[in-house]
């Protein structure tokens, strides 16, 4: 993953979806990548599934959404979601998600069950599943809001960008009140990641 | 604004971004426009320009009007929609081709192929043709941003209105673009400009105007020949592909080795530039995204080609699509075989005002006529209260006309529902009609305020213009008398059955009546701010009855649990589970308590 990249972002509405691709997109751009993102608005963001797709490349990009089975890094910030797009997944795909847990409504008036088994089902089929609790992160730094820059610091380690153009973004394009908790939840995703990885 | 990268000015914007910047930097004076997904953040983002003056009217026709009068005085006007909205505003559109403008106007139609957020999936680019008016197509960010400045420069040059065409993947897609430039100054100041041959359609003059319109088509093909945006990229010669806007970016991306022409301008089409390259490619191809729009003419010309013969005409095209669609080889996912997932479909807000009144429509067993709003999401499960939504406004003629061809038969079995916005926009024509051909459909307009599906633009009701300023507040309950519905109720959905009551009356009344429910839209921004006293479940009273579970609300949600388990919690073996509310997505609107026949639902401080 070097001159270019497809990245894929999904979770639930209301999670922090388009910061996250956002500053995923800074880091690229600053690190002198064409990008393009595609966002969905409107209906979608009330609660539902929702997605963006980033492309990035040392050349210039042209389409703005990610061709089926061409993916290469998946984040997921709710646990179930990433299944929801399979077929963008392949063989050298690697996901990042979230353990946190959104109930869908069947599952929330009690007609269906949480399918827990959804990130064995992505490694039954050997595509690399890295998990970090970025919930339990956020709360740790004490501001739930930031669990998605903390997945987005994890799922850094995988861009061709260093931690130190990220972190710069987040110094000049965050609101001030809230650079410090952004920037402990990013460091401390990426910290998550590597013992994940290690394992 | 974003600057991409540090150590250039060049930009980082999505397309509605960047469309608002090719507005201010063309000169625009004058935006109007209705909210319309992907259309909407056009005029937000224009709105924060200096000097740019902008409003949302009530519906697309009144704000291509109010455009069409800018651009007489001689201002560089802009008026902005959705696909659907340019249906409203037609009318406006097909006869502003034989006026022609003083100052350059433009209208931005954004299409939403796939449907992500529309009732259908119509294809602008059939406007262009039928009102005979030059039509331009971006396919990024960067792209619409300058087609924006030279569609003002051929509005003026041609003296016509001109469209461009952009859709989702335009509109919502982020890219980069050069720096910002400083926006253009027209040499004269905006003045009455008399010339009552041009501007007073009536048939003596619109017949002349009408053969200035077909001068004026044949004088544009030909500039389409030598236009910079019209361009050849000669690469393998035995495909060649022509394509516009995003349909573009797939093909050049599935593939890099063809031949392409890339159509920046899309009506009327440079024919001697499409025959050029026809002739320097062994097969070609059309690729477009919906109707055959290029194809038929270009199949017209006499060339023959590949297009909506291979390229599907439902939904937008993607990379995957166009190289399966022409060289029959498709780069499957090894995973395509899904997982079956729990659907995760929108759902209204924790709190959402609307909520109550759909739960009380589902009592109620009645035919509920929907239109276009969040409200529209009533008809999914478990409220499951919606029975037709055709666009909008709709909800009030569906239902008069279902009224008067059902006759007593229908009476108390159907009502109207539409959102305050939506009302405005096309629904007081609708009440209108309702009353002056007297049928008993009741309309209940869910006034929340503010336009809530598009993102909370401020309409004629809320009280505030596009800035945030002080507008007047369109009084409902005085318009419905004034056109004549003598039973006006206003209701707070939140109160689950005083609100039942009052509907049971209107519905049953055998004359017009109008139920307005209002509360605001907990998204909007006084809302949020209010201090939330949340309600949570006491888990000891709790039955497992699954009353409150039929609200549909995301703050609750079912715990199951083991016969061993309820016995443990001192409950009945056969109890399945219980109800559990979300502390921190409740905001207290307290829809279910009145539900709750066993006092297990209460405020903190009040167990």
């Amino acid at each position: 993953m070097k001159e270019k990249g497809n990245i894929h972002f999904c979770g639930v509405g209301g999670q922090g979806i388009l910061l996250a691709s956002e500053l995923c997109a800074y880091g690229l751009l600053a690190a002198g990548f064409d990008a393009k993102k595609s966002e969905v608005h409107g209906m979608a963001q009330r609660g539902g599934s929702v997605e963006a797709h980033l492309r990035y490349s040392k050349d210039k990009v042209y389409s703005p959404l990610i061709e089926e089975g061409t993916v290469d890094v998946m984040v997921g910030l709710e646990m179930m979601e990433p299944l929801r797009y399979l077929h963008l997944l392949g063989e050298n795909s690697t996901v990042v998600v979230s353990r946190q847990q959104i109930p869908p409504p069947a599952v929330a008036t009690g007609k269906t069950t949480y399918p827990l088994h959804c990130l064995d089902a992505l490694r039954e089929r050997g595509i690399k599943t890295i998990e970090v609790d970025a919930l339990a992160i956020a709360r740790e730094i004490g501001n739930i809001r930031t669990a998605n820059v903390a997945l987005t610091g994890a799922m850094s380690c995988l861009l061709p960008v260093e931690e130190e153009v990220f972190l710069e973004v987040i110094e000049t394009r965050f609101p001030a009140k809230i650079q410090e908790v952004n920037r402990e939840a990013f460091q401390k995703g990426r910290e998550a990641f590597r013992l994940e990885e290690d394992k | 604004m974003s600057q991409a990268r540090k150590d250039d000015s060049t930009l980082w914007l999505a397309g509605n971004e960047a469309t608002a910047l090719g507005a201010y930097e063309a000169g625009v004076k004058f935006a109007s426009g209705y909210p319309g997904t992907p259309s909407t953040e056009i005029l937000e983002n224009l709105s924060r320009y200096d000097g740019v003056y902008t409003e949302w009217a009530p519906n697309e026709k009144v704000a291509l009007e109010a455009a069409i009068g800018a651009c007489f005085t001689g201002t560089r006007s802009l008026a902005t929609m959705k696909h659907v909205g340019l249906n409203v505003a037609a009318d406006p559109l097909f006869t502003a081709s034989y006026t022609g403008v003083h100052g350059g106007l433009v209208i931005i139609v954004a299409d939403d192929p796939s449907m992500h957020s529309s009732q259908n999936e119509q294809d602008s680019r059939q406007y262009a043709r039928a009102a005979k008016l030059p039509m331009l197509e971006p396919s990024d960010p960067a792209e619409a941003r300058n087609f924006l400045k030279t569609a003002f420069e051929i509005s003026e040059k041609f003296d016509t209105p001109v469209l461009v065409r952009t859709c989702t993947r335009v509109a919502h897609v982020k890219g980069v673009a050069g720096p910002a430039q400083a926006p253009y100054t027209p040499e004269e100041e905006p003045d009455i400009y008399r010339d009552p041959a041009k501007l007073v359609m009536l048939p003596a003059n619109a017949r002349k105007r009408r053969v200035e319109v077909e001068k004026r088509q044949k004088d544009l093909a030909g500039y389409g020949e030598s236009f910079s945006e019209n361009n050849i990229e000669i690469g393998d010669s035995r495909i060649g592909i022509i394509a516009a806007g995003t349909s573009y970016l797939y093909a050049r991306e599935a593939f890099p080795e063809a031949s392409f022409l890339k159509l920046g301008f899309i009506y009327p089409l440079p024919e001697k530039t499409i025959r050029e390259f026809a002739s320097q490619v062994e097969t070609l191809y059309i690729v477009e995204d919906l109707d055959p729009f290029l194809e038929e003419q270009i199949k017209a010309m006499g060339i023959p080609c590949h297009g909506k013969d291979v390229i599907p005409a439902i939904g937008e095209l993607t990379t995957g699509t166009v190289r399966k669609a022409i060289s029959g080889s498709h780069r499957e996912s090894p995973f395509k075989e899904g997982v079956e997932l729990p659907m995760r479909p929108p759902n209204m807000c924790a709190g959402c005002p609307h909520r109550g009144l759909f739960y009380n429509l589902a009592r109620l067993k009645v035919f509920v006529s929907g239109d276009i709003g969040c409200y529209t999401l009533g008809y999914l499960p478990p409220l499951s209260a919606m029975d037709s939504c055709v666009c909008m406004g709709a909800s009030v003629g569906v239902a008069h006309g279902m009224a008067k061809s059902l006759g007593e038969k229908g009476l108390g079995k159907s009502v109207a529902v539409l959102g305050d916005s939506t009302f405005v926009h096309t629904g007081l024509s609708g009440l209108i009609n309702t009353v002056y051909n007297t049928s008993y459909a009741t309309v209940i307009i869910l006034d929340n305020r503010i336009t809530a599906m598009t993102g909370h633009q401020a309409n004629p009701a809320s009280g505030s213009t596009i800035k945030g300023e002080p507008a007047n507040a369109m009084d409902f309950e005085t318009i419905c008398r004034a056109v004549g519905v003598k039973h006006v109720r206003t209701i707070n959905p939140h109160e689950i059955e005083e609100g039942y009551q009052v509907l049971k009356e209107e519905i049953e009344r055998p004359e017009p009546s109008v139920v307005i429910t209002r509360y605001p839209c907990v998204l909007i921004p006084e809302e949020k701010k209010r201090p939330k006293k949340p309600y949570m479940t006491v888990i000891d009273n709790c039955t497992g009855c699954t009353m409150c579970l039929r609200l549909g609300c995301p703050a609750i949600s079912w715990v199951p649990v083991s016969p061993e388990q309820a016995v443990e919690m001192g409950k009945k073996e056969k109890q399945k589970g219980y109800a559990l509310i979300d502390q921190d997505m409740c905001v207290g609107c307290g829809q279910c308590v009145e539900l709750c026949k066993f006092e297990a639902i209460s405020r903190k401080e009040e167990v």
